[in-house]
């Protein structure tokens, strides 16, 4: 795959869904659209315009929304159901699990603004815990696409999905790394490059930053495999697994607590499968964020492309001691 | 299609069957809920047997007019008056919250037709019934929605967040019956959270407001007709009800709420029962 990694297009991927829902909506007339007072900050500005009759703004009110979601699903609709992830799959976390899971109403959830880079609001609208306590619950897919590319794809195929499903997305406007023809299944992790010394597996627009990475460590003539997993539920241990058993080595990256989130979720497969490999992970180390500028919370927290470059040759360094 | 319309003799003799298998149930089960069951015994028979559209033969009619469980706890009467509707054989009933059962201890809508939701924590019912009515209005159906729910599930902030866009939306085809037995597990409603004025707090919420002995069943037929003439404000019945009603040992007591009878209680229930 090319990527333009010096200049990219930026793009958030919240903007992403709101072309995917309307689109979505186009398709498919059962598809509706909720949100909790949140229609612009998460982008279901352009299908409430084409679709008043299909469109609810339930008010700051999150519980009633998902279960108000989980009714018209029951009801043959498609329900998205947006808010900032904090609040959804935050406050509403009780109604996914019952209203939703439980019973597997065709509701997609749609939380915004996760992880540091939601930037100045600070902690309380960073959602770093939101992977976490939505992959745990039984029948719920989980999709953090890389880009605004992939968000549109993974808003489509949420719809077509037949099933709960949580979509993560981002406030910040960040690196085009794919393009409108990048393939693109539900379920499947993408080797974005291929190398044979050190797998790095890493989820949503930080794809950019282990892209970064990459290309440092190529000039230190380290060989990085970069799979990014735009699906964290259904996990793809095989492709995970075939990368591992090559390499033995791994760093994961998230903008999401370590503990909990896909890190978590890789290793515990893998420890099941074959044996975890050495592992550094790259994620937000037990503690909540902070008002910031995306940039600067990025370095911060150690979530930047130099941080990546910095825990894959702390890993090498393990894995040639054993 | 009805189920059979029967009337008021045959309502109270069909209320009095399913509070006898009701104590047999829960005798049985060894755990769940007596008082709300007991008291809701006569307006889930009325429903039943008398006002909501629905054909047990076919759960899944388009038509049929929909019941949501909110105060999920309450299932085994759900049950029952499911079985006696022909939903499924009586004898399952038995089966209540054993290993395998189809009638789960909070329902379960994969596991058992004629269930429109799960239900069990408090005030999602009624949020999912609220989209059950949007959705009936965006595809310009006619059925009704009704959504039975405990006071104590007042408690709830998500119920008043569905109360309120209930309104917004002018869901006219929504029917909430609120079971005012006065009683939550810790206490009484009045000790635990006072919701007096009930009445003037969902009249404000833009809902409109009846009132019903929960336990006159022509009282009960009467007014749930007229909720189901269509307005532009969805309805809350709030029916007065005696918690436990017809085991004279078990009625008015919130210890009764969360416990079921034992072998001699049972004996003693159903000897009462019987006389009805």
């Amino acid at each position: 795959m090319n990527f333009n990694l010096q200049n990219p297009d930026l793009k958030a991927t919240r903007e992403g869904y709101g072309v995917g829902l309307l689109a979505a909506g186009l398709k498919n007339s059962n598809v509706v659209a909720l949100t909790a007072d949140l229609t612009e900050s998460t982008k279901a500005t352009a299908f409430k315009t084409k679709f008043p009759n299909r469109f609810f703004n339930l008010g700051v009110a999150e519980q009633n929304m998902i279960s108000v979601a989980a009714g018209l699903a029951l009801c043959n609709k498609i329900p998205f159901a947006s808010s900032f992830a904090v609040f959804s799959p935050g406050r509403s976390w009780e109604q996914i699990r019952l209203c939703v899971c439980y019973q597997q109403a065709n509701v997609k959830i749609v939380g915004t603004h996760a992880g540091v880079t939601t930037g100045p609001d600070g902690a309380t609208h960073q959602a770093l815990e939101d992977i976490a306590i939505t992959r745990c619950l039984p029948n719920l897919i989980v999709i953090s696409p890389c880009d605004y590319y992939q968000a549109i794809k993974a808003t489509l195929a949420a719809a077509e999905h037949q099933g709960p499903v949580y979509l993560r997305l981002f406030r910040d406007k960040t690196a085009v790394i794919t393009s409108a023809s990048t393939e693109f299944t539900l379920g499947k992790a993408q080797i974005f490059r291929k190398g044979t010394d050190i797998t790095i597996v890493s989820t949503g627009p930080l794809t950019y930053q282990a892209l970064l990475a990459e290309e440092s460590l190529q000039k230190e003539n380290i060989s990085s495999e970069i799979i990014n997993l735009h699906t964290i539920k259904p996990l793809d241990l095989a492709t995970i697994l075939k990368s591992v058993q090559k390499t033995h080595c791994l760093v994961t990256v998230e903008e999401h607590q370590i503990m909990g989130g896909v890190g978590s979720a890789v290793v515990e497969a893998l420890a099941q499968a074959y044996a975890a490999p050495v592992t550094e992970m790259i994620g937000i180390k037990d503690t909540f964020g902070e008002s910031g500028t995306a940039a600067e919370l990025l370095v911060k927290y150690h979530l930047d492309a130099p941080s990546i470059v910095k825990a894959a040759k702390k890993v090498l360094s393990r894995k040639r001691r054993l | 299609m009805f189920t059979g319309q029967l009337d008021l003799n045959q309502l109270k003799l069909k209320a009095k069957e399913i509070r006898i298998d009701l104590i047999k149930m829960l005798n049985k089960a060894g755990s769940g809920h007596t008082a709300g069951p007991l008291g809701m015994a006569d307006i889930l028979t009325v429903l039943y047997f008398s006002v909501l559209n629905h054909d047990p033969k076919n759960p899944g009619w388009p038509e049929r007019d929909r019941l949501i469980l909110s105060n999920g706890h309450i299932c085994p009467l759900l049950y029952a008056a499911l079985a006696h509707a022909g939903y499924f054989r009586k004898e399952e009933l038995m089966t209540l919250r054993r290993l395998g059962s189809r009638l789960q201890g909070h329902p379960s809508r994969l596991d058992l037709p004629g269930l429109e939701t799960s239900s069990g924590p408090l005030a999602q019912g009624i949020s999912q019934a609220v989209g059950f009515a949007l959705a009936a209005k965006i595809d310009k159906q006619h059925h009704h929605i009704f959504c039975l729910m405990g006071d104590g599930e007042l408690d709830e902030g998500q119920v008043w967040e569905a109360f309120m866009f209930a309104s917004k939306e002018k869901l006219g085809n929504l029917i909430a019956i609120i079971d005012r037995n006065q009683i939550q597990l810790d206490g009484t409603t009045e000790e635990i959270m006072p919701l007096e004025p009930l009445k003037d707090k969902l009249a404000s919420f833009n809902w409109q407001v009846l009132e019903i002995d929960g336990h006159n069943l022509e009282e009960i037929m009467v007014t749930l007709m007229q909720a189901k003439v269509p307005t532009d404000k969805p309805v809350a019945v709030i029916a007065h009800t005696i918690p436990g009603k017809g085991v004279s040992f078990m009625e008015c007591k919130s210890a009764w709420h969360g416990i079921v009878p034992d072998e001699a209680q049972t004996q003693l229930a159903l000897k009462e029962l019987e006389q009805l």
